[in-house]
């Protein structure tokens, strides 16, 4: 089925006019727009009206460094333009060669000198100057590593459990997790011509899967083995729930529809979890990622953006409408789902060993960023480490970081790197390692309140409250996001801040700890001197009255501090 | 002297006509009045030639007048010969006043009267004007002049090695011609008036008898008109008479992590009927750093507030240090009367080895000498070894059409570590750090003949302008804009750091969105890793530079003289050289023949 036959759906407006990103996918040549002439452009360090979207599909954003934008303004200056890279690094492994080569492009070509890494298990850039762009996509294709399709309308990064303790298990699902990837991808030869200095080719190309103009928002997929929910499953279009026999991969329950983005003061817009579809075989894997893709291209709303997503299109027209269309196209009948249960999302800080005797030392970095800090010098610790490591390192869903497949006889050098550089740090709480922020202020254009560079402090009024309540061993999953976009999975947390102004949240209660409830707003547009006691208050309560291993998500909703969201659409505004 | 205290005695006009024009005055501002004084002055130029006004100039031809030459730079060297002329017709004597740059080299055997006026800058160089004159002395088409009388004056800054090396070079060439000297040539630094006034005096001394007694047997007599020297306008407010004026804006225009300290100065004019054209200077006067005065005073044990007298003025010390005196640029004068004043052998010994001298004013400013070699003296004799603070010059940046009663500038602070502690330029110092909204600042406006836009608006212009250069392009590109002129712009602008210092870049990327500016090219030079310059830029254009000269464009710089001026001027001799296929002196000719037509303009410093 080509793009041609896209047609609007009865159930949404045919006659609506189709949103200027359509236009734009539509005129951009599959992906090319000009921008090959905005990178000639000696003007400006930015990029021109549709080219600002169309580096998305190729893996970034045009960024400026916000601390200093109305300073600028004063200097007659243009904002400090600069891109951010998100790499393709399917279910986030990454080669020690591949990390020294990208340690080395941080350190010397960046604004910010940092490796983040992110909640779609992949690593960012941040601050890349426009005359080093096409020295970084050179830099990274030479170890193999792309960026495209990690952002914009298309099916982005493909997330897969870490789990580095079943090997095996895990290794099929990664190889899942990486052909699911490439099937997805965007087939136009754009991102090799404009940034890999490819030849122009003379043939007709098309977009098999994606249709030429991409699909009606981004699209998220992750590959999951349960029971550790790291990669948010509720937060993804399509997830890929592995079923293992006896530690052999069998098939995959598919959940559709899971997405946390919406937009404040907009009710038509909610955080809404996955539908279970049912249980496919391995043989059918490929040809439903392609139809769940498909009919979202095709039902997609592309009129309205805030609209677009396929949680949305699941509401419109019903979750066994949707189902059914996929059935139909790609001839595959879901089974009744297999059981399975999610228990946690945390990472396993420190060493485990795996089945196949290797070591796996997991390390926990404060909000994925790896700098070398004055007292921690992280990122020169995992290039030291790079520099010696025989396995390889995955970037988890948490942000966090594995160094994997370690020989035993080579535990003992690497955790004296690791602790040499403040990578294992037996300081950090339970409460410090299950708090997560997204990156927010400076880069972020979206971001409405600071997240990343807050957390550090909000973690420690945190702790004193926990401690003053004579709990300090526990621990509240506890995300700060800048804006309601979601990166930071705020949405999933028993306590989610999202930014609303400089230093105001709305404050969201009732996640749980298997991020499988979305939480209710309790808090509006509030600042610390609200929202402090009031937590302090109910983590007060919460210690005194909770029953056995009860959570404080869990607390709050049988304590009914907040209504339990069950079917979003009509529950989370409610 | 205002309008209205105007009387018809003191005046050539009758009272009725003075009445009417007190009457059109009133009604007319600022700026209009300015565009009436230039229009009265070149109506009566253009009278004065066709004969209308005074003697019949058929007559008055017969006799050699006293033909005052000058090269003149930033206008001073142009001011002194004017002033000499207007003293020369005070006494009745008929007079030529000519700039160097119109002169025909052909004419100076006809001459028998010749004062000179040039200034020198760079290392010992002759103003552009002064060129083509200059080699032609040195020449072998140079006739002789025996028999001829001629008067040197020079305008340098002594701070520089080779002062006024211009005119010692005129000079000697001229009497080797064999032309006689009627009186000893002045080498006048920065703080030139009061003894131009002086050589002035002597020089018409000596000219005038002999002058009188042939111009008599020629018959010839000038009625001297007290109207304003050449240019469009001269405003009551002068560099002896600055006008108060109030500091609206001074903002910082690179950005945080630039090396560079460059501010964007915007200074009102209102109240003042100074008007100014794109090209012109500001002169401002700054105020020495208090702290740094106090500091000297107290070293020197000296009261701030004892009485001193300068001039015909009394005032305390401390005032004459921070508002009256040279105290940052350093010069050998300082050093010999400071020596003296102090009675330091080891200065004193300095002072008489040229060499050692230059190097140690190279490396001090007044302050650091004084904190060097602290000594005994009073607070008269310090006083008496500085020289009159003078007023720094920087290339507008605004055009009147858009900013009407303001004048902006863009100041590049010249600050350096040096024994210890930082130190700042005398006057962007004063503008970047002690000045504030609201601040009185005494300017006046120095016209630039030598820097203007062409005449005729479909003209294609070329800028050039690195670093502060920009500043007169930007007025250039507002009246551009404002008067709707058709010709082509084109920019090539150049710093360290695109992201740091790409100065007004906002402005002109909506110059380049609404198509006022046609062309931009850039040369951030440490962005990469080889070097790369506004002359390499050039270069790479060479092609459509050479076509857009042959297209009748004019070629402007702005910036700094001692490398990137040569480095461009080179970079357009390769240009025409490889585009034109010409010789390295065909190109030099070519470019000559530019500037002799006014198409090639320089402003640097």
């Amino acid at each position: 089925m080509s793009n041609s036959d896209y047609k609007p759906n009865s159930k949404l407006d045919p006659n609506a006019k189709l949103s200027d990103n359509e236009r734009l996918k539509t005129q951009s040549n599959l992906l090319r727009g000009t921008i090959t002439n905005d990178l000639g452009d000696q003007l400006t360090g930015g990029f021109t009206a549709d080219n600002f979207q169309l580096i998305r599909f190729h893996g970034m954003y045009q960024q400026d460094d916000r601390d200093i934008r109305a300073e600028r303004i004063k200097q007659k200056l243009e904002p400090m333009h600069n891109v951010m890279l998100r790499a393709r690094m399917p279910g986030g492994i990454i080669k020690p060669h591949q990390w020294l080569a990208i340690d080395k492009f941080a350190e010397e070509k960046t604004e910010y000198g940092s490796i983040r890494l992110t909640t779609r298990q992949t690593f960012q850039f941040h601050g890349v100057l426009k005359p080093h762009i096409k020295e970084m996509h050179l830099t990274l294709n030479d170890v193999g590593i792309d960026s495209i399709a990690t952002a914009g309308d298309v099916n982005r990064n493909v997330l897969c459990t870490t789990n580095p303790v079943e090997s095996e298990l895990h290794q099929e699902a990664y190889e899942w997790a990486a052909r699911i990837s490439e099937h997805l991808l965007p087939k136009t030869r754009a991102y090799a011509e404009i940034w890999l200095n490819g030849e122009k080719q003379e043939t007709t190309e098309e977009e098999p899967v994606l249709g030429s103009t991409y699909l009606p928002r981004k699209f998220k997929t992750t590959v999951t083995i349960p029971p550790n929910n790291e990669v948010d499953v509720h937060a993804n279009d399509l997830n890929l729930v592995a079923i293992a026999e006896d530690g052999k991969l069998v098939g995959f329950n598919v959940l559709v529809g899971g997405g946390l983005a919406m937009t404040h003061g907009d009710v038509n817009t909610y955080p809404r979890k996955a539908d279970d579809f049912g249980f496919i075989s391995l043989d059918d894997t490929l040809a439903v990622a392609e139809h769940v893709v498909g009919v979202q291209r095709d039902w997609g709303n592309r009129a309205n953006r805030k609209n677009a997503k396929t949680k949305y299109t699941l509401d419109t027209f019903g979750s066994d409408a949707f189902k059914a269309e996929v059935e139909k196209r790609a001839g595959v009948t879901f089974a009744p789902s297999r059981p399975y249960e999610f228990t946690h999302r945390g990472d396993r800080i420190g060493w485990v060993e795996g089945i196949d005797g290797k070591h796996h030392l997991t390390v926990f970095i404060q909000s994925g960023r790896i700098l070398d800090y004055p007292d921690k010098p992280l990122k020169t610790g995992c290039r030291k480490i790079a520099e010696i490591h025989q396995g390889d390192f995955r970037m988890t869903a948490n942000q966090n970081l594995i160094i994997a497949g370690v020989p035993a006889e080579q535990k003992a050098e690497i955790e004296q790197l690791a602790r040499e550089h403040g990578l294992i740090d037996d300081a950090h709480t339970e409460q410090r390692k299950n708090s997560m922020a997204c990156v927010s202020l400076p880069t972020c254009p979206l971001a409405m309140a600071e997240a990343e560079r807050y957390l550090p402090d909000l973690i420690e009024k945190t702790e004193a409250i926990l401690a003053k309540h004579e709990i300090a061993d526990d621990d509240i999953i506890l995300r700060v996001v800048g804006c309601p976009n979601g990166c930071g999975r705020a949405m999933l947390a028993e306590i989610g801040f999202v930014g609303k102004g400089p230093g105001k949240y709305n404050v969201y209660l009732g996640g749980n700890r298997a991020g499988t409830r979305i939480p209710k707003l309790y808090l509006e547009n509030v600042g610390e001197e609200v929202y402090l006691p009031a937590l302090d208050e109910l983590i007060g309560q919460w210690a005194k009255a909770r029953q056995p291993d009860e959570c404080f998500g869990d607390f709050v909703i049988r304590k009914e501090i907040v209504a339990e969201v069950k079917v979003s659409k009509t529950d989370f505004h409610a | 002297m205002l309008l209205s205290q105007l009387s018809a005695a003191a005046s050539p006009l009758t009272q009725e006509q003075l009445q009417k024009l007190q009457g059109l005055v009133a009604e007319l501002n600022p700026i209009q009045q300015a565009w009436v004084s230039g229009y009265l002055a070149a109506n009566a130029n253009t009278a004065a030639l066709a004969g209308t006004l005074g003697q019949a100039p058929a007559a008055a031809s017969e006799a050699a007048p006293l033909t005052i030459l000058y090269g003149s730079q930033t206008g001073n060297a142009k001011g002194v010969a004017a002033q000499l002329e207007s003293a020369a017709k005070a006494r009745g004597l008929q007079t030529k006043l000519v700039n160097m740059a119109d002169y025909k080299p052909s004419a100076l055997k006809k001459e028998q009267f010749i004062a000179v006026a040039v200034s020198t800058y760079g290392e010992g160089e002759p103003p552009e004007d002064a060129e083509t004159l200059h080699a032609f002395l040195a020449g072998k088409k140079a006739p002789k002049l025996d028999g001829v009388k001629v008067a040197v004056l020079g305008l340098g800054d002594s701070s520089y090695e080779f002062f006024c090396q211009t005119a010692i070079d005129f000079e000697e060439r001229l009497q080797k011609l064999g032309a006689e000297s009627v009186v000893a040539r002045a080498d006048l630094d920065v703080d030139y008036e009061d003894q131009a006034t002086a050589w002035i005096d002597s020089a018409l001394d000596a000219f005038e008898p002999a002058l009188k007694a042939q111009q008599t047997e020629g018959g010839a007599n000038v009625v001297a008109m007290p109207l304003a020297t050449a240019g469009a306008h001269a405003s009551q407010y002068t560099k002896q008479n600055p006008f108060s004026a109030e500091i609206s804006v001074v903002q910082k225009i690179t950005g945080r992590n630039s090396t560079k300290d460059v501010r964007h100065v915007e200074i009102s004019l209102e109240g003042s009927d100074i008007a100014y054209q794109p090209g012109d200077s500001l002169g401002v006067f700054f105020l020495n750093d208090e702290q740094r005065v106090d500091e000297v005073i107290a070293l020197l044990g000296l009261e701030g507030d004892s009485e001193v007298t300068l001039g015909n003025e009394t005032l305390t010390l401390r005032t004459a240090l921070i508002e009256k005196l040279e105290l940052t640029q350093s010069y050998p004068g300082f050093v010999e009367k400071y020596a003296a004043a102090t009675n330091n052998a080891e200065l004193s010994t300095l002072a008489g080895d040229k060499a050692a001298l230059r190097e140690y004013i190279e490396a001090r400013q007044i302050f650091d000498i004084i904190k060097q070699q602290p000594g005994t003296l009073s607070a008269q004799a310090l006083v008496d070894s500085c020289r009159k603070i003078q007023p720094r010059l920087y290339s507008i940046a605004s055009s009147q059409a858009e900013v009407e009663e303001e004048v902006h500038l863009t100041v590049g602070l010249v600050e350096f570590d040096a024994f210890g502690e930082t130190h700042q330029g005398g006057c962007s110092g004063y503008l970047a750090h002690r000045v504030e909204e609201g601040t009185q600042v005494k300017v006046f406006s120095e016209h630039n003949d030598n820097f203007r836009l062409p005449a005729d608006d479909n003209t294609p212009v070329i800028m050039v302008g690195p670093g502060t250069g920009i500043a007169p392009f930007r007025a250039f590109l507002q009246e551009r804009e404002a008067r709707d002129a058709e010709g082509d712009n084109w920019l090539f602008f150049g710093n360290p750091h695109f992201t740091q210092d790409f100065l007004y870049q906002v402005e002109l990327q909506k110059y380049v969105k609404s198509g006022v500016l046609n062309r931009i090219d850039l040369a951030f030079s440490r962005d990469q890793a080889e070097k790369i310059y506004v002359q390499d830029r050039l270069r790479e254009k060479g092609q459509d530079v050479y076509t857009w000269l042959q297209n009748g464009a004019h070629f402007y710089v702005c910036g700094d003289a001692s490398r990137m001026a040569k480095d461009v001027h080179q970079a357009l001799v390769d240009i025409v050289k490889q585009y034109a296929g010409k010789s390295d002196e065909e190109a030099e000719e070519y470019l000559k023949e530019l500037r002799s037509a006014g198409r090639y303009q320089k402003d640097v410093y």
